[in-house]
């Protein structure tokens, strides 16, 4: 066995550019992936009909994403928590409606995106409180809110609707225009994604939640605050879902009791597909960002080549397993790799 | 006495302290004086009250009665992080790491250096932990994630957790149980030098020589009782085994005299790339042979890919004349053989199960009718072995999980014993088990060869491979370098050839 041939026994610490390389690669390769299906798709779209990348095209394509962009932010916040928030189309509804309300008795658009916003926030501390206090799986939790936000909403609504002509129209114009081709929404969302995904990757508490959803015996004893985190995250997704909501009101105008009706299965769609993994401990917003930018893209791809949108939903489907067995692969090669690494590290050990 | 208790007052003390789970009570009034510069054993059977000690220590538990002083300062830890602030640091017996996060980030959760504005200063987490390995003068990427790493690594990766700050406390449950030599003396150095320093050191291991060779105090527990508490000098290793078992152990290494017989398992040039490398040997009827090397070597690996929980490249196996597919473990369990494997939290058990269904695992075929389970059937069998095994257990229903160390793994035993193997692999069969179930395993695996049952044990513990085997042979990277007879078996050739400086004649006899 040659020794002097091996980078790894010169090297015993390797400096930090050349060792993060394995790591990066995997994680980032994981979001290149989807970044490189959604171009694709748009470039094969934009080939069969030029108009589909047009100004007007891109805008619309922006402003379709952007709701779920920012929901699927939050949900990844809590999916990386291990856990889940089934409630988020239903506080996406209410917030929308609650702003809307607000706004249609004359009040200022600022106070109904806060209003939104905190609203949200609460049900995100309902939420947080009962999964990390009751220690119930946040599936059936949060499948109750969904119920409970739901009913509350249909009793207060009732057959009532917000339309676009009861809004203040600076509000309005707000949900469609925007600098160029990039609406205000599209770089409100961006300006939250980057904020989100810093405060993950750079703040100790954003840190302790990768920590939990990787092994919560393990962030126990490591002393993490884990019912704190969990409600962090779970407030989190909540503030954003209402935030969304208001976002809602400003693009479409038009909020009913049924605003944001199953819109959670979009969302964890959207997540997964941007390989934030259900088990918890990994990826990223950027990610979850992605997959909900190239889901909703589907939407508008399918009527630009002339193929009739009941596809969708199973479209939809399709890319979920896609990206699942993608996950799969893409862990099994990991693991290869890792092994052939250790075993180069073992023979320079024991050389 | 050369070593009366110091004057001072003790950095961490438990005095009184009583702890109940449910209707089991862990420990019984039991005092501890832990003081600055002095390494301390914990002595104890499994299931004694050593890990629930330690909890109480670490913050995990509280206590339902008597204290936990600091300083001869009465504390209540509300939290693991109560007791790391007070500067206990714990090395736990089975690792508890985040496999999702690198290795650094692991070292360092909850505690990353800042940057301005309160940010993780991830290059600083980094460098820091590049130091700590040299220290430690372990090889490991720093941003490689834990997912995968052996257990030895494992536990150098939680050792250097508990060394990346300052401990005044160092409580180390068992942290050598999967390290080899040279690391356990490297660890024995930094741990030296931290006593040196004016840390107190709180010390349990299974292995009696390491003890005496680190501290100068032990305690001694039994069902959760104190038992004495005392300087180490003058007493044997016999004084102590005496303490914790409460009776004088027959011989460790119970070997019985057996006929050898017709080949039962036959390995032919067995690869898994960039695991082990055209491995063959036999194991016959009645014969033990041991599997020595170092953890890493790939041992481990080989027996999974023998019963099929991985695939192998290239090669065949062979259980009584009847060719394995790569693969398929349900096959290799029809052929007889049985895997007992090395993590048994990870892959021997499953925690949340009951004994009685962990054990009835392995027997659908025998307790099931025309696809309907006979659960009186299960039950049956799980009590046979229970009882053949001597599991210490309040109730088969009784979660897994809650056994102590031993009497789990007494269960993974009786889980594939219950299945009349053949040919039985048992991957660290011992491992972070005390002396008396340890000699109890012993005798087991002695009367299943004496009944014709032809046993692989792959172990790291070189005095049971020595005592046990009829043959052993030493895997090196993969290799397989040794084959020696058990009666010309020592531990200079083994290691020789477990470390590969074995003279090149011997290699495969």
């Amino acid at each position: 066995m040659t020794v002097t041939a091996d980078p790894v026994r010169q090297q015993p610490a390797p400096p930090p550019d050349a060792s993060r390389r394995l790591v990066d690669r995997v994680f980032k390769a994981r979001e290149l992936a989807v970044a490189l299906v959604l171009v694709l798709i748009l470039g094969a779209t934009q080939l069969s009909n030029t108009e589909f990348l047009s100004e007007q095209g891109v805008k619309d394509l922006l402003l379709n994403a952007t709701i779920l962009v920012l929901v699927a932010t939050g949900q990844a916040v809590v999916v990386i928590t291990r856990n889940v928030d089934l409630s988020v189309g239903s506080v996406l509804g209410i917030s929308a409606f609650a702003a809307g309300i607000h706004l249609r008795d004359g009040g200022s658009p600022l106070v109904a995106v806060l209003l939104a916003v905190g609203l949200g926030a609460l049900f995100g501390v309902l939420n947080g409180a009962l999964v990390s206090l009751g220690k119930v799986p946040a599936l059936v939790v949060t499948l109750g809110t969904l119920y409970i936000v739901r009913g509350i909403d249909s009793i207060w609504v009732g057959s009532r609707q917000i339309t676009a002509d009861a809004l203040p129209a600076g509000f309005v114009d707000f949900g469609h225009d925007g600098i160029w081709v990039l609406p205000y929404l599209a770089l409100l969302a961006t300006a939250v994604l980057a904020g989100v995904a810093y405060y993950l990757r750079s703040y100790h508490s954003g840190r302790d939640l990768y920590a939990l959803g990787s092994s919560p015996e393990a962030a126990r004893l490591a002393g993490i605050p884990v019912r704190a985190r969990i409600m962090t995250a779970y407030v989190l997704c909540g503030a954003l879902a209402g935030l969304a909501g208001a976002l809602y009101l400003a693009r479409f105008g038009n909020v009913d009791s049924a605003t944001g009706n199953g819109y959670e299965l979009t969302v964890v769609s959207a997540v997964v597909v941007g390989g934030v993994a259900f088990t918890g401990g990994s990826g990223t917003v950027y990610g979850a960002a992605l997959g909900a930018l190239l889901l909703t893209s589907i939407n508008s791809v399918l009527p630009a080549i002339g193929v009739s949108s009941v596809w969708v939903t199973a479209i939809n489907g399709f890319l979920l397993l896609l990206a699942i067995a993608a996950d799969r692969i893409l862990a099994l090669r990991v693991a290869a790799a890792l092994r052939k690494k250790a075993a180069r590290t073992r023979s320079a050990r024991h050389a | 006495m050369k070593h009366p208790e110091p004057e001072t007052t003790p950095v961490l003390e438990l005095e009184g302290v009583s702890k109940s789970f449910g209707a089991v009570r862990a420990l019984r009034g039991v005092s501890l004086r832990l003081y600055a510069g002095e390494a301390h054993a914990l002595a104890g059977e499994n299931g004694a009250g050593k890990s629930t000690l330690i909890k109480v220590l670490a913050g995990v538990h509280r206590p339902d009665t008597g204290t936990v002083l600091l300083d001869g300062e009465p504390v209540g830890f509300h939290g693991p992080a109560d007791a790391r602030d007070a500067g206990v640091a714990v090395i736990y017996q089975e690792p508890t790491l985040f496999p999702d996060l690198s290795v650094a980030e692991n070292i360092f959760v909850g505690r990353q250096p800042r940057r301005s504005f309160g940010r993780v200063d991830h290059r600083a987490v980094r460098r820091a932990t590049a130091e700590l390995f040299e220290r430690l003068g372990v090889d490991l990427d720093p941003d490689r994630p834990a997912r995968g790493l052996s257990i030895a690594d494992q536990q150098l990766v939680e050792i250097a957790k508990a060394l990346s700050f300052d401990a005044r406390v160092l409580i180390m449950d068992e942290p050598t149980a999967a390290l080899t030599g040279s690391e356990v003396a490297r660890l024995f150095g930094v741990v030296r030098t931290l006593r040196s320093q004016g840390a107190a050191v709180l010390f349990i291991s299974h292995r009696l020589e390491e003890i005496f060779a680190l501290c100068r105090r032990v305690t001694t527990l039994r069902d959760g009782a104190l038992i004495s508490s005392e300087p180490l000098e003058g007493l044997s290793e016999d004084d102590l085994v005496r303490r914790m078992v409460g009776r004088d152990l027959d011989d460790l290494y119970p070997k019985q005299r057996t006929e050898i017989g017709e080949v039962a398992l036959g390995v032919r040039r067995l690869t898994r790339e960039g695991v082990f490398t055209d491995v063959s040997f036999e194991v016959r009827r009645g014969e033990i042979v041991g599997l020595a090397g170092l953890v890493g070597a790939g041992r481990s690996e080989l027996a999974r890919a023998v019963f099929g929980v991985d695939r192998f490249d290239g090669g065949e196996v062979e259980v009584l004349g009847r060719r394995l597919r790569t693969g398929a473990p349900s096959a290799a369990m029809a052929a007889g053989l049985a895997l007992v494997p090395e993590d048994r939290r990870a892959q021997g058990l499953v925690m949340d199960m009951s004994i009685e269904r962990n054990i009835g695992l392995t027997g659908f075929a025998a307790t099931t009718r025309a696809g309907l389970m006979n659960r009186a059937a299960e039950r049956d069998r799980a009590v046979d072995w229970a009882v053949r095994l001597q599991v210490k257990y309040a109730r088969l229903a009784h979660v897994v999980g809650t056994l102590s160390g031993g009497n789990q793994q007494k269960v993974v035993l009786a889980k594939w014993l219950a299945t009349s193997p053949q040919v039985l692999i048992v991957d660290e069969p011992t491992r972070g088990i005390d002396v008396g179930t340890k000699a109890e395993v012993h005798r087991l695996l002695s009367s299943l060869a004496a009944q014709g049952v032809a046993v692989l044990m792959i172990s790291s513990d070189l005095p049971e491979i020595l005592g046990m085997a009829d043959r052993v042979l030493v895997m090196h990277e993969g290799r397989l370098t040794a084959e020696i007879p058990g009666s010309e078996a020592t531990e200079e050739a083994v290691m020789a050839a477990a470390t590969g400086r074995a003279d090149r004649g011997r290699t495969a006899a």
